[in-house]
């Protein structure tokens, strides 16, 4: 057995170094390309989100990583080693599993202490390292207890602690709190995020959830049929979706197709200089970028349209408004709350909110 | 809620299946024991001496004694045989698992009293492994310990008893969720740490379940020793049929059996307590 770095430091790499690198990653099971020539980055400290529908390829990707599958085509790197020719069990990695997957014959104890039981580590340091680890999960109290007297909250700090005690210098996290009610996963998520910023880890996080990608990570990575669509931070992604498909997975949105003609869009009753070429084109213009229009004035930067409004969503500090434009448009408009309204108003957008994005 | 008369209606064929078929007759087998035989005559009359010869022959003890190593030796060999074929079908085959497994249960088919005549017929002083060992001039003449000895009775025990053990613990093993196994592999456990770390123990109840019907049902066996086993490889059910028939000794043959429905019926509760131990949920 090679001399794997089981127990490394933590935080052995400066934060922002280059860790984990994908080389035109492919996955192939039978006829179907799951993944399709993914090369991507993951610097040290960084808490990057692989984001994606179900059947996008996210856990495909985390499970090539953990070892679980082998690519088809491509390498996989980590700190100068090609880590996609070692076995699962060698690899300086550690999953978080989307069931947990504790061992059921085990105590919570007994659960996290197994990783460093398997490596031979001295019973002395075992002890202390799984304290540790139980108290950073805040479940010192339940060391003696079996996964299946625990909660499901309860069992997912054990599997973290498990993974945590083991310092891992990437931790891959498979939808960790999909198996969660609403309210634990919210309090789960900002315990989550503390604890990365606090031990320094590198989190590999799986979602198909946009909100939770958009609230934890540094970066999102989002999938669509096993090949990258965007990787960039949450801000960007949202402000500057570089697709069609990802402004409108990323938060919602109002795409306006239509065309450029002498540096002028038209996207049916709407009209604006822009300064692209002529051709068919796809802006994104997000709900609460479009605004009711005050007392007729206008800036010149401003696209003013008329609408009639047919439906009124009421959501306690805003209201969602579905406005028709004529020309068979409708419009999704975000507005602050204001009371009912009714018949036609007249709306603006700023022109620099109107995104133009790829099909 | 369903009616009381239902309740009570459903209620008569498996309290008349348990009353005629198990209760009765163990009650006569037990009233048995504790009668005599005089002069070729069973009379009824009430006494504990059947439980003293049990006690005081040193035959029976011996006899008893032998047919517990060869139960022994039939679970032991058959949970080394059962255990790897049930870790392959569970974890290793790939598209021809139904088949496999159909060939592994296949032989339950067959008559046992087939199978104790092929047994003969293989290991005979002119069977075909004598036969092939001279063929091979290996031997130059018949070896005969092959048959008419306790180690025929172990291997065509071993033979019969064999998908018995392995279906209980491949059961278990179907059961064992895979991503404990895959949790296991990514804390650093290698295949062999895996195994005994989580595969065997979470196999637990299926392996006592094997273990407990491979030394049961071997315990009570008498075609097999009948058949193969010979004067040296005699067991105790072939004791209380000859008490039974030839000897015509029934009292003494009912303390025997009751003697080893003891035994068994303490064997199944010890191997309910410790699956009960090793199951987890």
């Amino acid at each position: 057995m090679s001399a794997s770095p089981a127990n490394p430091p933590l935080q052995n790499s400066a934060k922002g170094a280059l860790l984990l690198e994908l080389r035109n990653v492919g996955k192939r099971f039978g006829a179907t390309d799951v993944l399709k020539n993914i090369s991507l980055n993951i610097a040290s400290g960084e808490f990057l989100t692989l984001l994606g529908e179900s059947g996008s390829g996210k856990t495909t990707l985390l499970r090539l990583i953990a070892g679980f599958e082998r690519p088809s085509s491509g390498e996989i790197w980590m700190g100068g080693r090609r880590l996609d020719c070692q076995p699962p069990y060698k690899r300086p990695v550690n999953t978080v599993f989307q069931n947990y997957a504790l061992f059921p014959h085990l105590n919570a104890r007994d659960n996290v202490a197994y990783g460093l039981r398997v490596k031979s580590t001295p019973a002395s340091e075992i002890t202390g390292r799984v304290e540790e680890a139980l108290s950073m999960v805040k479940m010192r109290g339940f060391a003696a207890s079996r996964p299946s007297q625990l909660s499901g909250g309860q069992q997912q700090r054990i599997a973290l602690a498990r993974t945590l005690v083991n310092h891992p210098q990437l931790l891959l996290l498979d939808e960790p709190l999909s198996a969660l009610d609403a309210n634990l996963r919210k309090q789960m998520q900002s315990e989550l995020k503390a604890l990365q910023r606090q031990i320094g880890i590198t989190f590999l996080f799986v979602t198909h959830d946009q909100e939770e990608a958009m609230a934890l990570s540094d970066r999102i990575a989002l999938l669509r049929d096993g090949a990258l669509e965007q990787v960039a931070s949450p801000r960007e992604v949202y402000a500057r979706p570089a697709t069609a498909y990802t402004a409108q997975f990323i938060g919602q949105t109002n795409l306006l197709r239509g065309e450029v003609r002498g540096c002028m869009a038209t996207c049916g009753a709407l009209r604006w200089p822009v300064d692209e070429a002529d051709g068919p084109v796809i802006f994104s213009l997000r709900p609460e970028a479009i605004r009711l229009a005050a007392d007729g004035k206008r800036q010149t930067n401003e696209v003013k349209f008329r609408g009639a409004i047919r439906q009124q969503l009421y959501g306690g500090s805003s209201e969602l408004l579905e406005v028709d434009c004529g020309n068979d448009q409708t419009l999704r408009i975000r507005i602050p709350a204001c009371g009912p309204l009714t018949g036609e108003h007249d709306f603006v957008f700023s022109m620099s909110d109107a995104i133009r994005v790829q099909e | 809620m369903y009616s009381r008369t239902y309740k009570s209606l459903v209620s008569i064929p498996p309290l008349l299946w348990v009353g005629v078929f198990l209760l009765l007759p163990y009650t006569l087998m037990f009233a048995h024991s504790l009668w005599a035989v005089r002069d070729g005559v069973m009379v009824h009359q009430w006494n504990w001496d059947n439980y003293k010869t049990l006690f005081s022959n040193p035959l029976y003890a011996e006899v008893l004694l032998r047919t517990m190593r060869i139960a022994g030796s039939v679970t032991v060999c058959s949970l080394l045989l059962g255990y790897p074929l049930a870790y392959y079908l569970a974890f290793q085959v790939g598209a021809r698992k139904e088949l496999q497994y159909q060939l592994v249960v296949v032989p339950l088919w067959v008559s046992y009293l087939v199978r104790g005549y092929a047994w003969k017929t293989i290991l005979g002083s002119d069977g075909v492994l004598n036969g092939f060992l001279q063929y091979l001039h290996l031997t130059h003449e018949p070896v005969g310990f092959f048959l008419y000895s306790p180690f025929a009775v172990v291997l065509m025990l071993t033979h019969i008893y064999t998908p018995f053990v392995f279906l209980p613990i491949y059961a278990a093993l179907e059961h064992i969720p895979r991503p404990l196994i895959e949790a296991s592999q990514d804390l650093g456990a290698s295949s062999w740490q895996t195994f005994w770390r989580v595969i065997l123990p979470l196999s637990m109840p299926g392996l006592l379940a094997g273990a407990t019907f491979a030394f049961v049902l071997s315990l009570g066996d008498f075609l097999a020793p009948l058949l193969v086993g010979g004067p040296s490889g005699t067991m105790i059910a072939n004791v209380v049929q000859s008490l039974f028939g030839a000897a015509f000794d029934w009292p003494l043959g009912a303390a025997i059996s009751v003697g080893i429905l003891v035994i068994t019926i303490s064997l199944l509760f010890l191997s309910e307590f410790l699956e009960k131990q090793w199951a987890f949920k």
